[in-house]
C-alpha cells in the first residue's frame, strides 16, 4: 500500500539540495555543527533530538534518532523519560492555556 | 572464488591487510560456557562441551616456552570451565609480561572458581571482564536474566582484592558491547558514563573500558536474520569503514588458536572458520612467529573491526 511516509526516503533527505544546492549547504553543515559534540555531549543532544521528533511527530526523525540514541550509548529507560519530558510539557502547555479559559469564562459569567 | 564484499571494499580502496611483527597468542580454551549471549559470535552456551583437551594444553605451553610472546589472552566461552586453568595460568605467567585471562564475571561465581581471583592476583594477571551495558535491562537482554546481580557482586569481589583500584597494578578492564543491531557508543564517553556510574551506583572502580561492535557471525547472525535486521546492520558497518583503522587491527599483532590447536589470525576468524595462512596449522608445528606480510583471510565480519573507532 502507498503511504507518505517510506523509511527509505530517509536515506534521500540529501536529495532537498537539488534545486536549491547553497541553502542545503548551509543547512547540513550548520545541522552537523549542532550535533557536535560541545557543551552538551552527543549523548545528550541525540536524547533531545529524540524528545523533539516525537514533539513535532515526524516518522524520519523518530527512526533516525531512536538509533542515534542507541548507538551514543543511552538505554530504553533513558530514551522513555524523554519521551515523558515531551508528554508532561505538551499536556502541560495545553493545561495552562486553562488559564486563558477561566480568565475569561470568569469575565463572560456573572 | 567469490570475493568478500569486504575484500571489495580494500582492492577498491587500494588497500590490503596483512600481518605486523606478532606479539600476542591469544588462547580459545573452548566453547563450554556457563552463559549463552545473545550476540555471541562462537555460539558458545551450557549445552556446548568443547573443551582444549590436556595434550593440547601442553602444546599451547610448549609453544609459548620456544617463541616469546608480549602478551598471552585466554579467552573462550568461559576459561574458568577449564579444569587445567589453573595450571595453565601458572604455567603462562612466568612466560609472557602480559598474561590477559577473560571472563564473564558470572563464571567467577562459580563455586569451582572461588580460587581463581586470588591466583590472578598472584601472578598479574590482567582481568578483562565483559559488561555490555551500565544498564540491566540491555545487560540481561543479552546475557539472560539475573546476571547483572552477580556481575556486580564480582566486580565488587575484584575491586576487594585490589583489581581495577587505582595504585594498585592490577589491570581489570571492562569490554562493552552493543545490546542490539546497532554500532557502539564512542569509548571515551562510554568509558567515562561506566565509570561514574558504576562508582555511583555500585561502588565499583575498573582500569579502561574498551567498546566493539557486534560481529555478525555465530548466534548474533542468526538473530539479525531471524529478526530482519542483517541487511540494515550489514550495510551500517559497511557505511562506517574507516580505513584508518586497518593498521591497529589486532589480526596484524595476534595469533589464535583454538580448543583444538588450529591457529587463526583472530578469534572471530575461529569462529567463521578461516584460518592462518589459509590452512589448517596446528600450534604444535609453529616453530616462530608468524612472518610480517602474512595475507590475512577477511569475510564481511571484517567490517565490525573496522567500523568507525574500530576496534583493536
Amino acid at each position: 500500500m502507498d503511504t507518505y511516509y517510506d523509511p527509505a526516503d530517509l536515506a534521500k533527505f540529501g536529495d532537498i539540495g537539488k534545486d536549491a544546492p547553497g541553502l542545503a549547504d548551509k543547512f547540513f553543515s550548520y545541522y552537523g555543527a549542532v550535533f557536535a559534540e560541545g557543551a552538551l555531549t552527543e549523548r545528550e543532544k541525540a536524547l533531545i533530538a529524540l524528545a523533539v521528533a516525537h514533539a513535532v511527530q515526524c516518522p524520519y526523525c523518530i527512526d533516525a534518532y531512536t538509533a542515534g540514541c542507541l548507538e551514543k550509548g543511552s538505554n530504553l529507560e533513558e530514551m522513555t523519560e524523554a519521551l515523558h519530558v515531551v508528554a508532561a510539557i505538551r499536556g502541560g502547555a495545553s493545561l495552562v492555556h486553562g488559564v486563558q479559559m477561566r480568565k475569561i469564562a470568569e469575565k463572560l459569567s456573572l | 572464488m567469490t570475493l568478500s564484499a569486504f575484500e571489495q571494499t580494500l582492492i577498491g580502496q587500494g588497500l590490503e591487510l596483512r600481518r605486523d611483527e606478532t606479539s600476542t597468542l591469544q588462547v580459545n580454551v573452548g566453547l563450554a560456557c556457563d552463559l549463552a549471549c545473545r550476540h555471541c559470535h562462537l555460539e558458545a552456551g551450557p549445552t556446548r562441551t568443547e573443551l582444549m583437551a590436556g595434550e593440547t594444553v601442553e602444546a599451547v605451553i610448549a609453544c609459548a616456552e620456544r617463541i616469546s610472546f608480549a602478551t598471552i589472552d585466554i579467552t573462550g566461552g568461559s576459561p574458568e570451565l577449564l579444569p587445567q586453568l589453573p595450571m595453565l595460568v601458572e604455567r603462562l605467567a612466568p612466560l609472557t609480561s602480559r598474561l590477559i585471562v577473560r571472563t564473564n564475571l558470572t563464571a567467577l561465581a562459580l563455586p569451582e572458581s572461588e580460587a581463581l581471583p586470588d591466583l590472578y592476583r598472584s601472578h598479574r594477571a590482567v582481568i578483562i571482564a565483559s559488561l555490555p551495558a551500565i544498564n540491566a535491562a540491555q545487560s540481561e537482554s543479552q546475557r539472560g536474566r539475573g546476571t547483572w546481580d552477580t556481575s556486580m557482586d564480582i566486580l565488587r569481589k575484584l575491586n576487594g582484592i585490589g583489581y581495577g583500584m587505582p595504585g594498585s597494578g592490577l589491570e581489570l578492564n571492562l569490554v562493552a558491547n552493543p545490546a542490539g543491531a546497532f554500532l557502539p557508543a564512542g569509548q571515551s564517553p562510554t568509558e567515562r558514563r561506566f565509570r561514574q556510574d558504576l562508582k555511583r551506583r555500585y561502588g565499583i572502580a575498573f582500569s579502561n573500558l574498551f567498546t566493539f561492535a557486534n560481529v555478525p557471525l555465530g548466534r548474533f547472525r542468526n538473530w539479525l536474520e531471524q529478526s530482519g535486521n542483517l541487511d540494515v546492520y550489514l550495510r551500517r558497518l559497511a557505511e562506517n569503514f574507516n580505513p584508518c583503522t586497518l593498521p591497529g587491527l589486532m589480526c596484524r599483532t595476534l595469533i589464535s588458536v583454538d580448543w583444538n590447536g588450529y591457529l587463526y589470525d583472530c578469534d572471530f576468524n575461529v569462529a567463521a572458520g578461516l584460518h592462518h595462512s589459509s590452512h589448517r596449522l596446528h600450534i604444535s608445528q609453529l616453530t616462530e612467529l608468524p612472518l610480517p606480510g602474512t595475507p590475512i583471510p577477511v569475510g564481511d565480519h571484517c567490517y565490525s573491526c573496522t567500523a568507525g573507532s574500530g576496534f583493536t
